[in-house]
């Protein structure tokens, strides 16, 4: 059977949930080998082979942490040379896509990235995309060398599919562009508690309507109701409201999550580009001709210092 | 002082895109690339963070030259005309029939060709581009040129041959620093960019652009446009509209409403 190479993002040894996605989407197309690097990697195997990982490729050095991207190219390269394989599966985060691109062009082959689904076709892999701000869905197939195909989170269901998964050592040498950029300092971001922006299954934002910093709270608040992430229009983040890294659209993270709940947000083409394949879309904002109106499955035209507060007082209630 | 390490002046190449306005009602040709025919192009916005951050780093430098680089068809003029207005030097337009359809892999390689004839100590880039906003093509020159990438920069600065940035990603922000020559592209927080001025407008207008082909860059054909594109698009379907939702007033329940709806639908 075909094998397929998934790259593994992961924290310390804690994998990422849009990498079990991809195992998901791997067995769709072959025999997942996943490749896990950096400090913690091994860790990462026993879940990797519990959702279907038949191998399990490791390799820690000093250089994934002190140098950035290319070292990991250098590996997924090496794991490529090893296996073979029929496609190569990435996460489409920053990294991911710039590790993926790299590794492309170095084994003449074609790119596709944030793919929202990845079927098996007559000539290989076949990816769809979510593009123009999704008013477009399209299908692309990479048409030279082996498919390296970057994954939006939330793209696949997470399936347990224990596998008799081998745990191997890879074997690497790092190029002399490993070395080229100096990671020469790390501050970790602050952990809030909440699920990620992009792989969360519920998230809340806030926008203009939000008013100040402070008001964030009540956001918070009903996120914290649902278990949620929490987002931000740009309009709020650029008045310094919310941080960047929450930023909901084009210029921020696309999200795709079960339910997305937009308050007090206009729905600027920019903010849609980023939340527009939401499953279920929810919106409140005093301005009835908001553009956000016509993506909502429900709106509620109302002040959201009102329905905010009230909702989540609401879903508390209900929880108890 | 010089800002580069040889102590020549710090040559800067700036790559921007034409690209549809995103407000504009974008589809697909016949042969599924972009129709550019129905739509109105600009500058892709996340270009213009790339533009402020070459002419701050060469306004901070004593001797610096900031070219603006394209490729696309006659209309991406409008693109390197901008970015002559907000205050680049120079401009180079990369233009070929046989370049439509070029894929991502391929525009690497018309970039790459064109940076190293131009000659250059640092490339700035944009973090994607609005339209396609794929986001490699920074990465892919930076393995091309055969030179560090530091990319994905929301802040910047150039000294004594050295770039030194931050990145700031999911889980840690990041201080970078690399050897010149280099590949950097910034993100929309790297800084607002100016609006040009009226002298700058009339300014551009002198301005040199050179014109360049497909044979000015030894590239054939064959290796780049739809037949050389290592990807290939199968379809493009109209996404079904969204089913009408159903929107209410508050009437003081509206967030008891909207919870008994999340309920219904199981999110509670």
């Amino acid at each position: 059977m075909a094998e397929v190479l998934v790259h593994v993002d992961h924290v310390d040894g804690s994998v990422r949930k849009p990498t079990l996605e991809l195992l998901t989407l791997a067995r769709r197309l072959g025999e997942p080998v996943a490749v896990a690097l950096g400090a913690g990697a091994a860790d990462t195997a026993a879940v990797l082979i519990e959702h279907g990982a038949a191998k399990v490729l490791t390799h820690d050095a000093p250089e994934y942490a002190e140098y950035l991207v290319v070292p990991k190219v250098d590996a997924l390269q090496a794991a490529y040379e090893a296996v073979c394989p029929a496609a190569v599966l990435v996460p489409s985060c920053a990294e991911g896509k710039e590790i993926a691109a790299r590794l492309a062009l170095r084994i003449g082959a074609g790119i596709i990235t944030d793919a929202i689904d990845v079927e098996i076709g007559e000539e290989g892999p076949v990816a769809s995309q979510s593009v123009f701000a999704a008013s477009f869905t399209t299908k692309t197939r990479v048409s030279k060398g082996t498919p390296v195909i970057t994954v939006k989170p939330n793209s696949a269901a997470i399936e347990a599919a224990p596998a008799a998964g081998v745990v191997e050592a890879l074997s690497v040498s790092f190029s002399e562009k490993a070395t080229g950029t100096k990671i020469t300092g790390r501050t970790a971001r602050e952990s809030t508690g909440r699920p990620e922006l992009a792989e969360a299954a519920i998230v809340v934002s806030g926008g203009r309507g939000v008013g100040s910093a402070e008001n964030f709270a009540i956001i918070e608040a009903l996120a914290d109701s649902l278990g949620a992430a929490v987002g931000a229009s740009r309009a709020a983040v650029d008045v310094g409201w919310y941080p960047h890294t929450n930023q909901v659209g084009q210029t921020g993270k696309s999200v795709s999550p079960q339910l997305y709940i937009a308050n007090g947000i206009s729905g600027a083409i920019q903010h849609r580009a980023g939340m527009q394949t939401s499953r279920t879309i929810v919106a409140v904002n005093k301005d009835p001709e908001a553009p956000i109106f016509d993506l909502v499955d429900y709106g509620v035209v109302g002040d959201l210092f009102d329905v905010v507060p009230q909702l989540t007082e609401e879903i508390n209630a209900r929880k108890d | 002082m010089p800002l580069n390490s040889t102590g020549e002046n710090l040559r800067i190449v700036v790559t921007v895109k034409y690209v549809p306005d995103a407000t504009g009602d974008r589809h697909f040709a016949d042969d599924l690339t972009i129709d550019r025919d129905d739509v109105d192009g600009l500058l892709s916005e996340l270009d213009e963070y790339a533009v402020e951050q070459a002419l701050q780093i060469a306004e901070d430098a004593d001797d610096a030259e900031v070219t603006a680089l394209t490729v696309g068809p006659e209309d991406a003029k409008e693109a390197l005309r901008k970015a002559l207005s907000m205050g680049a030097d120079k401009a180079i337009h990369v233009e070929d029939a046989d370049l439509h359809g070029t894929d991502a892999i391929g525009t690497s390689l018309v970039l790459a060709r064109a940076i190293t004839k131009a000659g250059y100590d640092l490339v700035i880039c944009g973090m994607a581009s609005t339209d396609g906003s794929m986001g490699v093509v920074p990465a892919l020159l930076a393995e091309r040129l055969g030179v560090p990438q530091v990319t994905l920069l929301s802040e910047v600065s150039v000294e004594a041959g050295k770039v030194r940035g931050r990145r700031d990603g999911d889980v840690a922000s990041e201080q970078l620093q690399a050897s010149l020559p280099a590949v950097v592209s910034v993100t929309d927080q790297s800084g607002e960019a100016r609006y040009p001025s009226f002298k700058g407008i009339t300014a551009a207008k002198k301005k040199p652009v050179e014109s360049w082909d497909l044979s000015d860059l030894d590239i054939e054909a064959e290796e780049v446009g739809l037949e050389g594109a290592y990807t290939t698009m199968d379809s493009a379907t109209d996404s079904p509209a969204r089913a009408v939702g159903t929107i209410v007033k508050d009437e003081g329940e509206g967030g008891r409403e909207l919870a008994s709806f999340l309920a219904e639908r199981r999110f509670i």
